[in-house]
């Protein structure tokens, strides 16, 4: 795991069992958490132990692509799972084995999983009816909830006479109303259409500032957490390969899969031939060059470096420019014209091919075509070393 | 949803697309052809038969019968065999009370604990009614006879009385419904439970609900459809069966279908027979209907 969160000093990254200094329990903590699956005599390890602290209030995501083991790891917070190894807390409390009518957390399920049979309010109220929670308050804190999820009036709807965005809302109040220590939702918007999707993203947003309970969001959609989340851990196979704020994760991907998995990435690689103050140099030829910044080891000469660099930072110019900044010199291959911007792929001559976008601003440069010679450059500062 | 209807067929579409031809227009009601003609010939024929027959005055030497619009037939029926209705009832709905308690959790855990081998146990099921009717309830009389291999053997072992027995009770005729229904019964059950969405329960569970409150609360209201199609499929064949009672209950606790069936073949008591039968049809259709307003036709329609 690779925290590259600049404000995560403070919380110790395996859990409560830190210093003492400033007593900040995580509303759930994992400890060395991992889970095997066994069927017709084959293991198949889901999670390979994970360490995770997700502070309270905040909107946490997992994000991988599917099997990462995102979900897994979700079920295990809510206890519909038990690990094989490692500590489930929430709240500093160990609940590892306990069942999920005992824990303080409710989840959103990915088809939401309605009561079929129940109208919209005693779907709400199951929660609350479990709990032994008077009549009277049932009715006033259902009433309060399912004005936040703006649903008064439907009351006595069933699920199915519902869109599914009242579909998704009655979900969520169903759980929040039991005002849970975190709320677990499970890529909660993947059935519903893309305009709905975005919609709600803001709803769901706006829904967990108001009642600021804890959010842990499962989704396999890396505009969905960049766009929502505090913190994010990318996944993959298991593991957490990154975690730390949004532009953290994009700006500076950590390992080869995060800069793949989110957004568009370029992927480059040399060996340094000088290394001066921290900055490393691969020498393409006389005039072109990729400059590249220490990340967290020490650059040698003659170490082979990957680095990669988003498509947007790139600029498409007619020479290499100052000695400073890297560049590269190509031949466009595609132009596609995408609305706000448009995207060029570039072959260089180092044998890479490179995306570049750029916006379609008012004070464009003539037009690149397909086959034009064109020159690559960047801020040394947005080449990331990975590894 | 609140969205713009779109025009989806431009008026130019429609005016170009070719005429639906005669046999399209046709198709739906050839394709009920064949299930009308089977009501019709096997099914409605028959019922106005014998409700006319129910009507009409019969010779019994020559058998043959004159409408005579005799009403009194049915109260003279009822008044002689009021008894009997009421046993089967009492027997039918015991056998089906039975056969929904032990088809539940049998079904429930096909449904969901079944994995890839479900169509395997469901046939496992089946497997014993792959033989004939008469002849599995003729072994359940030598199963159950009172030197037989369970009784008998309890008996040697002085774990019973000598006296006891099971044959020609009223106990005999309810297990051998209940045994031979019990498809009836775990069928339609199966078929309500595993449609059931699973995460549903894993829903209840998280949201504080113990095992027991997610069986009462969630499972069992959403199996209400298969308890109603499975009382029916079985409640109602159970009350005119005469086979289990004819050969399990001895001369003693005769259900309607034996004294039914006695009139038909062996007095030639037509009228007789088909007032019996048309009161039977009359008593089982008003109790379904009433049980369907009471618990099937609003929830039903909710789960659909």
């Amino acid at each position: 795991m690779t925290d590259t969160d600049a404000s995560a000093q403070d919380v110790p990254a395996a859990g409560p069992a830190g210093p003492a200094d400033p007593p900040t329990v995580p509303a759930i903590g994992l400890d060395g958490v991992a889970k095997e699956f066994h069927s017709r005599g084959e293991t198949v390890t889901a999670v390979r132990g994970i360490d995770l602290a997700i502070r309270t209030g905040e909107f946490f995501s997992m994000l991988g692509p599917s099997g990462c083991g995102k979900t897994t790891t979700m079920r295990m917070i809510a206890g519909f799972e038990e690990p094989t190894r490692g500590t489930v807390r929430l709240d500093g409390r160990d609940v590892t084995a306990a069942p999920p009518n005992k824990r303080d957390v409710n989840m959103v399920f990915q088809s939401y999983a309605l009561f079929p049979h129940m109208s919209v309010f005693e779907n709400v109220a199951f929660g609350l009816r479990r709990k032994s929670v008077p009549r009277d308050q049932i009715t006033r804190q259902v009433g309060e909830m399912l004005e936040i999820v703006d649903l008064t009036g439907r009351e006595q709807r069933r699920p199915r006479e519902l869109s599914g965005g009242q579909q998704q809302r009655v979900a969520l109040a169903r759980a929040l109303v039991n005002h849970p220590k975190a709320l677990l939702l499970d890529e909660p918007l993947g059935a519903l259409d893309l305009k709905l999707r975005q919609a709600m993203q803001v709803e769901l947003k706006r829904i967990q500032r108001e009642v600021g309970i804890t959010f842990v969001y499962v989704t396999h959609d890396q505009n969905e957490a960049l766009t929502m989340s505090d913190r994010i851990a990318v996944m993959n196979d298991g593991v957490i390969e990154q975690l730390g704020p949004p532009r953290d994760i994009y700006e500076h991907p950590a390992t080869r899969f995060v800069a793949g998995f989110i957004g568009t990435s370029n992927l480059l690689a040399g060996s340094l031939a000088r290394v001066t103050g921290g900055q490393g140099v691969i020498e393409v030829s006389p005039d072109e060059r990729i400059i590249v910044r220490a990340g967290r080891s020490e650059l040698t000469v003659g170490q082979e470096v990957e680095l990669t660099v988003r498509p947007e930072k790139i600029e498409l110019a007619a020479g290499p420019g100052p000695a400073g900044g890297c560049a590269l010199r190509g031949t466009v291959t595609e132009v596609v014209y995408l609305g706000t911007s448009t995207s060029f792929s570039v072959h260089t001559t180092t044998g890479a091919d490179v995306v570049v976008f750029q916006q379609n601003s008012a004070s464009a440069d003539t037009p690149v075509g397909r086959g034009d010679e064109v020159w690559l450059t960047w801020d040394p500062q947005h080449s990331y070393p990975i590894g | 949803m609140e969205q713009p209807v779109l025009a989806d067929h431009p008026g130019g579409v429609t005016a170009r697309r070719p005429r639906p031809r005669l046999g399209k227009a046709l198709a739906p009601y050839l394709l009920s052809l064949p299930a009308g003609l089977w009501l019709l010939v096997l099914f409605l024929v028959p019922l106005v038969v014998m409700l006319s027959l129910s009507l009409q005055s019969c010779n019994t030497a020559t058998g043959a019968c004159v409408m005579t619009w005799h009403w009194g037939e049915f109260g003279q029926q009822l008044s002689l065999y009021h008894a009997q209705f009421i046993t089967s009832f009492y027997f039918a709905g015991a056998a089906t009370i039975l056969d929904l308690i032990v088809s539940f959790p049998i079904a429930y855990w096909i449904a969901f604990h079944g994995g890839s081998k479900k169509n395997f146990f469901l046939l496992m099921l089946l497997v014993p009614f792959f033989v004939s009717f008469v002849i599995r309830t003729v072994v359940w009389e030598f199963i159950l006879s009172d030197q037989g291999i369970i009784l008998g053997t309890l008996k040697n072992a002085h774990l019973l009385p000598q006296n006891f027995h099971v044959l020609a009770t009223g106990y005999a005729v309810v297990a051998g419904l209940a045994y031979n229904y019990l498809p009836f019964t775990a069928l339609p059950l199966y078929v309500a439970i595993e449609r059931i969405d699973k995460r549903v329960l894993d829903a209840a569970y998280d949201l504080y609900a113990t095992r027991r409150q997610a069986f009462l609360r969630v499972i069992l209201p959403l199996s209400v459809p298969g308890l109603f199609a499975a009382f029916l499929l079985t409640f109602v064949p159970a009350l005119g069966d005469y086979l289990n009672q004819q050969i399990l209950g001895g001369t003693s606790n005769t259900m309607i279908g034996t004294v039914i069936q006695n009139a038909f073949l062996v007095n030639l008591d037509y009228a007789g027979g088909s007032a019996l039968s048309a009161v039977l049809l009359a008593i089982a259709l008003v109790g379904i209907f009433a049980y369907a307003r009471l618990l099937g036709s609003r929830t039903i329609e909710d789960y659909i």
